[in-house]
């Protein structure tokens, strides 16, 4: 069981981590008056899903944003499996084994499925330009989509393989790029809001997937709204507000904790999903 | 009306060095637009340092074969310059950027700190007998009917429209390659690229640069055949030619800028034959000068593209569903 890591961990903000694959110190980064995201401290343990909790407008998704280099903090530092990854462009940190999804689903949409999967896959000699003329990239591609294949048809959407991306729902947008984030064989997987605007059974099949992950020895961090898949699945919560992490905690812990409904109930501003 | 000579003179055109020309820079453009989705403005830069490129190398006294690369490398230099400060930034600024950089070159290359190298706005003429002296086709006049071409012509096509299929297989291998499946990822969203590994970066500047070599190809093309580099003849409206082409062949399909070239310089030259007709035989009852002609021209297409535009945006080629999918 992966919550056995947490066993001699104290719940409460900035709690030091066992195994820790990410982990960052002063993080804040304000827009003119407004602080996003001000955090002191905080660790993600390795092979466990971590879900980031709190209202809306709280920094979550700013914090992915600073994490995967597709924003800049005023100051801050955090690194990666002991890696500092302070001013690491985004791609870089793709590479490195931490890939994002976004909360707005970015499907390429006049890709196909299929090359929605193949573009994620690594080490494609193919892609760089002399490559492209001079390389044998067909053999990788044709372990590459094999692999894609295989994936898709976990995620349900082997059917749909030749179809251009734009053409799915909103589902299975989410599905899809979730597969695609698999196939650049991350260390860390940050899900920004997976389940959001999806129906009841594909959530199911989706946080299946999500504790799928982690049972193939990846780490998940994931934004999520709704308290039940909260509880269902992760090992350990962070809830931030107004740009604070505020609770830390296995999942029961944190939803009885009073500053975290205090954060979700007391606020004046802003809903719950 | 002589409708046989207007249609023989579209024909002309339609097969002859300006649509091979063009064709090329189309190519060059649509690997950036059509494929990249990048906005450059100022594709006619390319060219007018491709043609510039050679034709100052060889007045230095070097030969026309050292010219072609030279001209070449200035358009991939080109590219780098501008894509390097510009490329970071959001898509529009490359597009204010190029259409500037694209001025800014010609009134640059016009002006009299440039006149030693350029000549100024007399430009630089006679530069290209190398290349019509190793032309192997004897003297004559080759055709059917009133279509006919002299030797001169009959070279200058076919090395015109062999460098346009040399750079249509060439951007095939490139556009099916896994390379061109990220440049088009990187058109459908470029953070989502970047959250796959890719360097959006990189790869903008690859194409950037690509397809100003393809484009300085075609100016070169353009200038050979004229035997003559002046400035004034890289205006902005060469970019919007390239444009037109494009989308009217369908953006980020293979043949379409070689077909939309076609197609353009048949109807340009058509409508040139059909409007002069209808002046010189007084069917307009005088409404019209041959005079108006040109800039009647101009107003039909743009209406033309903007029909386009808004009912066949994929153009010829291009896939209608690949169109009505919502790029969210
Ligand atoms: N680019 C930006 N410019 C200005 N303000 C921003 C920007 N991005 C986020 N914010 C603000 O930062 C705060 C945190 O936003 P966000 O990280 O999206 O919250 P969450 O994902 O937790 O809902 C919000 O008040 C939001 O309005
Ligand atoms: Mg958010």
């Amino acid at each position: 069981m992966p919550a056995d890591r947490f066993r001699d961990v104290a719940a409460g903000p900035g709690a030091a981590k066992g195994d820790p694959i990410l982990s960052l110190r002063g993080l804040r980064r304000t827009f003119g008056g407004l602080t996003a995201v001000d955090v002191e401290r905080l660790e993600i343990e390795r092979g466990t899903i971590t879900s980031l909790i709190g209202p809306n407008g709280a920094g979550k998704t700013t914090l992915f944003n600073l994490l995967t280099g597709f924003d800049r903090p005023q100051e801050g530092h955090w690194h990666l499996n002991g890696g500092p990854l302070v001013g690491i462009p985004s791609f870089r940190v793709a590479r490195r084994g931490m890939v994002r999804t976004f909360q707005l689903t970015k499907s390429l949409a006049r890709l196909t499925v299929l090359e929605n999967m193949l573009v994620a896959a690594k080490d494609q000699v193919g892609e760089s330009f002399w490559g492209a003329l001079f390389g044998t990239w067909r053999p990788i591609e044709q372990a590459n989509e094999r692999a894609a294949m295989e994936s898709l048809e976990r995620f349900g959407l082997a059917h749909m393989a030749a179809e251009y991306a734009g053409s799915l729902s909103g589902g299975q947008r989410k599905l899809l790029e979730m597969a695609r984030a698999l196939m650049v064989k991350p260390e860390l997987v940050m899900l920004d809001e997976p389940t959001a605007g999806v129906n009841p059974a594909l959530t199911q099949s989706l946080l299946g997937h999500i504790t799928g992950l982690r049972d193939l020895g990846m780490t998940v961090v994931f934004i999520e709204h709704d308290m039940d898949v909260v509880q269902e699945i992760s090992d350990w919560v962070v809830c931030m507000s107004q740009g604070r992490v505020i609770a830390e905690g296995e999942p029961l812990t944190v939803a009885r904790d009073p500053a975290v409904i205090d954060a979700y109930l007391g606020r004046r501003h802003g809903e719950i999903e | 009306m002589d409708v046989v000579k207007i249609l023989v003179d579209a024909t002309r055109a339609a097969v002859g060095i300006p649509a091979a020309a063009y064709a090329l820079s189309a190519i060059g453009l649509n690997l950036q637009f059509g494929y990249t989705g990048l906005l450059n403005f100022g594709h006619v830069a390319s060219m007018l340092v491709g043609a510039y490129g050679m034709a100052v190398t060889v007045d230095l006294g070097g030969s026309l074969w050292l010219g072609i690369p030279v001209g070449v490398a200035c358009a991939v230099l080109l590219g780098l310059l501008i894509g390097a400060p510009t490329l970071r930034l959001r898509a529009d600024y490359l597009a204010i950027v190029t259409i500037a950089v694209g001025e800014i070159l010609r009134l640059v290359v016009r002006s009299s700190l440039a006149a030693p190298l350029t000549k100024g706005i007399f430009g630089i003429q006679a530069f290209a007998d190398e290349f019509f002296a190793i032309n192997p086709i004897p003297e004559g006049h080759y055709g059917i009917g009133r279509l006919r071409f002299d030797q001169r012509g009959v070279w200058m096509m076919l090395v015109g429209w062999a460098v346009v299929l040399l750079a249509v297989l060439f951007i095939r291998k490139l556009t099916s390659s896994p390379w061109g499946r990220v440049v088009r990822a990187i058109r459908e969203d470029e953070d989502a690229a970047r959250s796959l590994g890719k360097n959006v970066f990189g790869y903008k500047l690859q194409s950037l640069m690509i397809g100003g070599a393809i484009g300085a190809l075609a100016g070169m093309l353009l200038a050979i055949d004229q035997q003559n580099v002046t400035p004034d003849n890289y205006i902005p409206l060469l970019t919007f030619y390239a444009f037109t082409i494009v989308i009217l062949g369908g953006p980020g399909t293979l043949w379409g800028p070689v077909i939309g070239s076609v197609v353009f310089w048949f109807v340009f030259e058509f409508l040139d034959g059909v409007m002069t007709s209808a002046v010189v035989d007084g069917w307009l009852g005088g409404a019209l000068e041959s005079t108006d002609i040109g800039p009647i021209r101009f107003f039909l297409f743009g209406l033309g593209l903007m029909w386009l535009m808004a009912f066949r945006p994929q153009g010829i080629f291009g896939r209608r569903e690949e169109m009505l999918i919502d790029a969210r």
